[in-house]
């Protein structure tokens, strides 16, 4: 047993907003806690997940299957889904409510925060690396984000994810 | 319903995935090989995710119940 060859994951993670902010860093965390080796290589808006000041927001608009629902006040209210225009959801200052809104629901139902994951799987071993390219075309440095990252291009990742026993685009 | 006798308990009622894993990883690493973990969850995923967590990680999953309406689950540390 102690001899067997460790599973690996390899993740993309290309998204920078609250909702897809999570599916990397649980999957991470996860398959770090069950032994396993984990890359995650943060390529365009995913790049903004290393940021120590990362606050992500979500946007509702061009989200249909959002769904619109208050994370405060009794059960029957809460489990309304509000069924608001699209009109008004691009009006300003909305985005910024459903993001509010959202990360209250996160806080009440004991999810953790983006940033404890991501120190979690920093714990865990987890290897975070930073696109190189999009630091370029953004105008990042390394200084720009959290010191665990390391930074690599596209071979970097794939010398990993050859050997990988899965690996997800996100 | 068991009486199974557990070397340490570890309560992750409320919390939701991937926390009762990453906590169970954790606390198994507290105990000696061959004691027992008690692990109490109220995660509706729990009982899936634990018995793939005891594939994954080589540990023995020796009991998974319910017991007033929680998920408990007895774990031993096989190395």
């Amino acid at each position: 047993m102690a001899e067997e060859r460790r599973r690996r994951l390899a993740l993309i993670a290309s998204k920078g907003t609250l909702d897809w902010a999570y599916p990397p860093f649980i999957l991470a965390s996860t398959a770090a806690a069950l032994g396993w080796e984990v890359q995650v290589f943060f390529t365009f808006y995913g790049l903004l997940l290393l940021r120590p000041d990362y606050n992500p927001a979500v946007s509702p608009l061009g989200n249909p299957a959002m769904p619109m629902k208050m994370p405060f006040g009794p059960n029957g209210f809460q489990e309304i889904n509000w069924p608001i225009p699209v009109a008004l959801q691009a009006l300003p200052g909305f985005q910024a409510m459903a993001t509010t809104l959202m990360k209250m629901t996160f806080k009440n139902k004991n999810v953790p925060s983006i940033e404890e994951l991501r120190q979690m799987c920093i714990d865990l071993g987890v290897k975070l690396i930073g696109c190189q390219m999009t630091m370029d075309v953004f105008g990042f440095t390394k200084e720009d984000f959290i010191p665990e990252v390391e930074v690599g291009g596209a071979a970097t990742f794939l010398q990993f994810a050859a050997d990988a026993d899965v690996s997800l685009f996100i | 319903m068991s009486a199974m006798q557990a070397d340490k308990v570890l309560d992750c009622s409320g919390l939701l995935c991937p926390m009762p894993v990453i906590k169970t990883s954790k606390a198994i690493q507290e105990i000696a090989v061959g004691q027992v973990l008690k692990m109490i969850a109220t995660d509706p995923g729990a009982p899936a995710d634990m018995e793939a967590w005891a594939k994954q990680t080589g540990h023995e999953l020796l009991a998974s119940e319910q017991e007033n309406g929680k998920f408990v689950f007895y774990i031993r540390r096989t190395r």
